[in-house]
């Protein structure tokens, strides 16, 4: 418990610092949900109809800008040889690294999200579905993240191959979370939360199995 | 015969389908076959080589 | 017989016995179903004869789907069972799968596109999901080719095929649902409600002749790995 406590705090302190990938995530997000009345128009209504899903989509964007060094930057130090010794095993360092990237990555956008709603004239209905699926749906988003890291972690500049595997795998958490917004401004109730908040379940459970597995072979263990 | 071409009036889709179709089934099979062939001489000719050093063959 | 094929030479033994039955399987059955198809069925009552291209749409489809099943079970033989060839099983087959799947994404927007008016339809729950299954089949395939050791890259490419494998119906199932939110109360299924009767035969014939194929070029592509690695093997004995 002790090791999974500290190193989830030594991934978090990098994070945070320069190059860490945390600010630099909220400042992509931020920069990336501005960018769409660019593209779209300064229309109100139809920005506040497609905010929601700006928003999921941008963040997702986000939360895979720090995921390839989550495992590459230990890798290359020989700190993953030494986590493979620890008595967290694989599997709890994944969860570890999991749980780290969420608070320093996903939680940053849900702090930051209803922010962007105002830029994006999100209708007052949606505020609260746009946090609640964030928080909900982040983790899933770092789990099954960190997988794709792992996979990726020996491929230099593997972080485009990574966006590419990653993505699909979570559209289901992009679909329910927009449509979470959607429902609450349309006044329809279909279990969107629900919905997503098993699939998070589901990722948060079995993905550091997954990671860890994906580690293991990178170490030829 | 002009009615069976013209499918219909649907003609502009149900022919490049089916198009599409055979060239990439074709193309698949092709491309299979190629490579199947000169992977095969590949491995003959070094075998053959192999084999005139005095090595044995497996 | 999965693990009497395990050794390469009795699988290309095993193979080379085979395929060219498979060929000629196939060939009879495409031919035959090509023609069915074309020349012997009626236009369907609501899509006129559109619906012919549903013979060459849903086998497509169909083997996408099949062959990464099929991929999904060579991961599980190599990465837990350690199968020698499985992991050349799981290589070979993708790119057939992708080819499959693009195919049937654009036959099937070409038969969408008399009854929907656009050459896309967002609401096709079926068609979606596999343009997202294509994208995995793209992800798998770069993944393969992006690390250089094939042990390295056999064992990520089978989790990832895995881990795909399980996503896929959820996928399906988020996507199916997405679309209960756009009110179109019309059924936008590629196909309608039901396949006529006298439809069917002719389809299975193309998903059966589809599926020879497959077989046959399948087994062509291993033994063609299974050379490739042999030839490369060989160079690096000279080199020494």
């Amino acid at each position: 418990m002790m090791a999974f406590q500290a190193l989830l705090v030594r991934d978090m302190r990098l994070a945070f610092r320069a190059g860490g990938g945390a600010s630099l995530a909220a400042a992509f997000f931020a920069l990336v949900s501005a960018l769409v009345p660019f593209g779209v128009g300064t229309d109100l209504v139809l920005l506040g109809r497609i905010a929601g899903g700006v928003l999921w989509v941008s963040a997702a964007l986000a939360a895979l800008l720090s995921l390839d060094r989550l495992f590459q930057a230990d890798y290359e130090d020989g700190s993953l040889d030494v986590l493979m010794l620890s008595p967290l095993q694989l599997e709890g360092a994944a969860a570890a690294k999991i749980l780290a990237h969420w608070l320093t990555t996903g939680l940053p956008l849900v702090v930051l999200s209803p922010v962007l709603g105002l830029l994006l004239n999100l209708p007052p209905p949606g505020y609260f579905a746009l946090i609640g699926s964030l928080i909900i749906g982040t983790p899933a988003l770092s789990g099954v993240g960190a997988i794709g890291a792992a996979l990726t972690l020996s491929i230099r500049r593997g972080g485009l191959i990574l966006a590419l595997i990653v993505l699909p795998l979570i559209t289901p958490a992009l679909i329910f979370g927009a449509g979470a917004v959607m429902d609450a401004l349309q006044g329809t109730g279909r279990g969107a939360f629900l919905f997503l908040a098993a699939f998070s379940v589901a990722a948060v459970a079995l993905s550091p199995f997954a990671a860890a597995a994906a580690v293991r072979l990178n170490l030829g263990g | 015969m002009a009615d069976f071409f013209a499918m219909g009036g649907y003609a502009g889709f149900v022919w490049p389908a089916y198009i599409i179709t055979v060239i990439v089934l074709i193309a698949a099979i092709v491309v299979s076959v190629q490579a199947h062939n000169s992977a095969r001489r590949s491995v003959q000719r070094l075998e053959e080589d192999s084999g005139e050093n005095g090595e044995s063959q497996t | 017989m999965i693990t009497f094929l395990a050794n390469p030479k009795r699988f290309l033994d095993f193979s080379n016995a085979i395929s060219p039955w498979l060929a000629g399987l196939a060939a009879v059955l495409l031919g035959t179903g090509f023609y069915w198809a074309l020349f012997a069925t009626p236009p369907d009552y609501q899509q006129g004869q559109t619906v012919k291209i549903m013979f060459v749409h849903v086998p497509a489809a169909y083997m996408g789907i099949m062959i990464f099943g099929v991929m999904a079970a060579a991961s599980l033989m190599g990465l837990v069972f350690r199968h020698p060839l499985a992991d050349v099983g799981a290589k070979t087959a993708a790119p057939l799968g992708a080819a499959f799947t693009a195919l049937a994404l654009l036959t099937g927007s070409l038969w969408g596109r008399p009854m929907w008016g656009t050459y896309w339809q967002w609401g096709d729950a079926r068609l979606v999901s596999e343009l997202i299954l294509l994208f995995i089949y793209l992800g798998y395939i770069a993944l393969w080719n992006a690390i250089d050791d094939p042990v390295r890259a056999a064992k990520a490419a089978a989790i990832l095929c895995l881990v795909g494998a399980a996503d896929l119906p959820i996928i399906h199932f988020s996507v199916d649902w997405w679309n209960t939110l756009h009110q179109s109360a019309s059924i936008i299924r590629l196909g309608g409600p039901t396949i006529d009767r006298s439809f069917l035969i002719p389809l299975f014939i193309m998903m059966a002749g589809y599926t020879a194929l497959f077989g046959w070029l399948w087994l062509i592509r291993m033994q063609t790995e299974i050379f490739e690695r042999r030839a490369r093997s060989l160079m690096m004995a000279k080199g020494a």
